[in-house]
């Protein structure tokens, strides 16, 4: 018997399928696109599923449409990360639209936690808008190194708009495109730290979730200013998907 | 009578359709609501009808309308002159480009609601009032009264309030609340005398007692009232007859007692119980009590302006006019308002509610560059994680655009308190 957990993020639908004994079974992702209902839908029905939970920005969807049970993607991060990492008591994570800070207690549960507002600094967003002003691809990124950083240039905006014409304002003044992108990352960094330190998460053990983990140029920023190593999973975005099966998995249990 | 009050009829038209969408969709919609409420549904859908009408007819009668954007103006005084207090328009993202052209874009949204329904004449009670009386509780709405002023045609009265409550402080609030009798003495040709202030003190009271007892029915478990229903009565006390708006709201708690002693709530017991803290929510700004309780959880209680802050004291009764002055003057002085510094005051009296409605959570709401009650949310989380209550603080204005994220956060943190 299988259950299904899917997150449908603003970039992505992440679904992952679970076992009887909570090993995954298969991963897949794919563009949210137009019509997220639509393709989420055609995934879960591709499976012989004895329940699925859903969660992420277009939870609902499912709620309404296919009667799906639904959490917060913050339980079900928590839940995943758990699950996976259980000496791990905080989560950073970073998606397309939101950064999270969470903290949890031994059983995974959320104790706390801090969230961007309606805002894309500091998100997945925010670096693809920044990487588009540059003319960079995304995994371009993945050979920068903190060679690349000139601490005379900083991206000050807090607003991606704003960030945008200081970015471009940078390239007329003749910085390397290099150096700007790494400045770029700094400043997402600074974002996700500033969270950080609000919910003291600096002695704890760390997870790093969400698609912007798969940057390795901004995961060894994160660890050199936090001075700490961080887990991160392979791949690091599925770990909603995968707390929602789990809870799929549990509220089969609990009712027998 | 529209057009009379110079309204913009076609928008305005545009705006009561709205409403009355978003009324259906976010109260008409609950389940198991108390009877009682069907007079408060009725208000509200003559907001800008019936009760402008009476407005009217009063003036006709000779009686003054006296305009009021916050709890600290004494409406004691004011109906001891014969005048009616309202509450005006500020709580819907109405003429925001209008307003931009007088104020800065990082405007709380309440300032910017207010000058907006009044540029775009879409607010009949700013319409139809002899005189507004404004207050200095915050940079924003101090300098943007004088903006008011000017697009209002000079109906503006600015009451100073004190920054600190010291014995400083109350002298200055005392000379104020002189300053402003004699304000109303002189523009309605009324004399303050002991007998219509005493009687005024007294039907204020009746209306904060009203309130008060449907706020202590709300710590029942299960509560027999939804927070979006008491936010809405909170909401008309400020604008209805409050004669008649007592009467209806201690009708409607006397079936809510029924409920109490028949153990029927509106959500089951096991409801995760919130306290909602900080700015004030103007009509009709439901935005964040429709998500809390479609969140799984109910609100019962607001630490805010538009909740106990205006009810929570009450003034003295039977005295002279000089001592009734000094009694209102010191029952104003007791609001805990975030324009005070220190303010600890606040910090007690949200720990007090907590523990009086029993609640498991605190969201505080404040207003996107409300800066008084988002600063002092720091302090609001101290005293939470103190007394070990889950909290959290959220930002925003009227707009929709962060509806979902909003939903996300309180979802979650429903799910953290569960």
């Amino acid at each position: 018997m299988t259950y299904g957990g899917i997150d449908i993020g603003s970039r992505y639908i992440k679904f992952v399928l679970i076992s009887e004994n909570s090993e995954i079974v298969n991963i897949e992702k794919i563009d949210t696109g137009f019509s997220p209902l639509k393709s989420a839908l055609e995934l879960v029905k591709s499976y012989d599923l004895k329940t699925y939970f859903a969660t992420g920005y277009g939870r609902h969807l499912l709620e309404i449409h296919d009667n799906a049970k639904t959490i917060t993607e913050i339980k079900a991060c928590a839940t995943g990360s758990s699950n996976l990492f259980p000496e791990c008591k905080a989560i950073i994570d970073i998606g397309g639209q939101d950064t999270k800070v969470i903290t949890m207690n031994n059983k995974g549960k959320v104790i706390n936690f801090l969230m961007n507002d309606k805002c894309a600094a500091g998100t997945g967003k925010f670096i693809e808008m920044m990487t588009n002003s540059l003319a960079m691809e995304l995994a371009d990124f993945s050979r920068l190194s903190d060679n690349d950083y000139n601490p005379k240039i900083k991206i000050n905006s807090m607003c991606a708009v704003f960030a945008e014409s200081e970015v471009i304002s940078l390239i007329t003044r003749g910085f390397d495109r290099r150096e700007i992108a790494s400045a770029i990352h700094h400043s997402v960094a600074d974002k996700v730290i500033s969270l950080a330190l609000k919910l003291d998460i600096l002695e704890k053990e760390i997870v790093f979730t969400g698609g912007c983990a798969r940057n390795k140029y901004l995961v060894s920023i994160l660890e050199e200013r936090l001075g700490k190593s961080l887990n991160v999973s392979n791949p690091p975005d599925i770990l909603s998907a995968y707390g929602a099966a789990i809870i799929a998995k549990d509220s089969c249990e609990s009712t027998f | 009578m529209w057009s009379s009050l110079g309204l913009n009829l076609e928008a305005h038209e545009g705006l009561l359709n709205f409403l009355g969408g978003a009324y259906k969709d976010i109260y008409l919609s609950q389940k198991n609501r108390p009877k009682g409420m069907e007079y408060f549904d009725f208000v509200i859908s003559e907001v800008h009808g019936l009760r402008i009408k009476e407005l009217m007819d009063a003036k006709e009668e000779g009686r003054k309308i006296i305009g009021t954007f916050c709890v600290y103006v004494p409406e004691e005084l004011i109906l001891a002159v014969n005048g009616i207090s309202v509450g005006l328009c500020a709580g819907a993202e109405v003429g925001t480009q209008e307003a931009e052209k007088y104020l800065p874009r990082n405007t709380c949204a309440l300032i910017k609601g207010f000058v907006g329904f009044k540029l775009a004449s879409l607010c009949p009670y700013v319409e139809a009032t002899d005189l507004i009386v404004g207050e200095t509780t915050c940079d924003g709405k101090k300098k943007a009264y004088e903006i008011f002023d000017e697009i209002t045609g000079g109906k503006l009265y600015v009451m100073e309030i004190p920054n600190r409550k010291g014995d400083e402080g109350r002298k200055l609030w005392r000379s104020e609340i002189e300053r402003f009798k004699e304000k109303l003495e002189e523009f309605t040709g009324i004399k303050i005398t002991e007998e219509n202030l005493s009687k005024s003190v007294k039907i204020v009271n009746e209306k904060r007692k009203a309130l008060q007892r449907l706020a202590t029915l709300r710590a029942t478990k299960p509560t027999p009232i939804s927070g979006l229903d008491a936010l809405l009565i909170n909401q008309i006390s400020f604008y209805d007859d409050p004669v008649r708006f007592t009467d209806m709201l201690n009708k409607l708690c006397d079936e809510l007692d029924e409920r109490v002693k028949n153990g029927n709530g509106v959500f089951s017991k096991d409801t995760p119980r919130i306290l909602v803290s900080g700015s004030p929510m103007a009509i009709p700004n439901w935005k964040l009590p429709f998500i809390i309780e479609t969140s799984g959880a109910v609100i019962v209680g607001e630490e805010a302006c538009v909740g106990e802050r205006n009810f929570r004291n009450l003034t003295e009764e039977n005295m002279g006019v000089k001592e009734t002055l000094d009694n209102i003057a010191s029952r104003y002085m007791g609001i805990d308002c975030a324009c005070f510094t220190p303010n600890d005051e606040r910090m007690t009296n949200i720990s007090d509610m907590v523990d009086k409605y029993k609640a498991d959570g605190v969201i505080h709401y404040s207003l996107q560059f409300c800066t008084p009650f988002t600063v002092e949310s720091y302090k609001v989380k101290k005293t939470m994680d103190k007394k070990e209550v889950p909290f959290m603080a959220l930002e925003t204005d009227y707009s929709m655009e962060d509806f979902g994220q909003f939903k996300t956060r309180v979802e979650a943190f429903v799910e953290m308190i569960k």
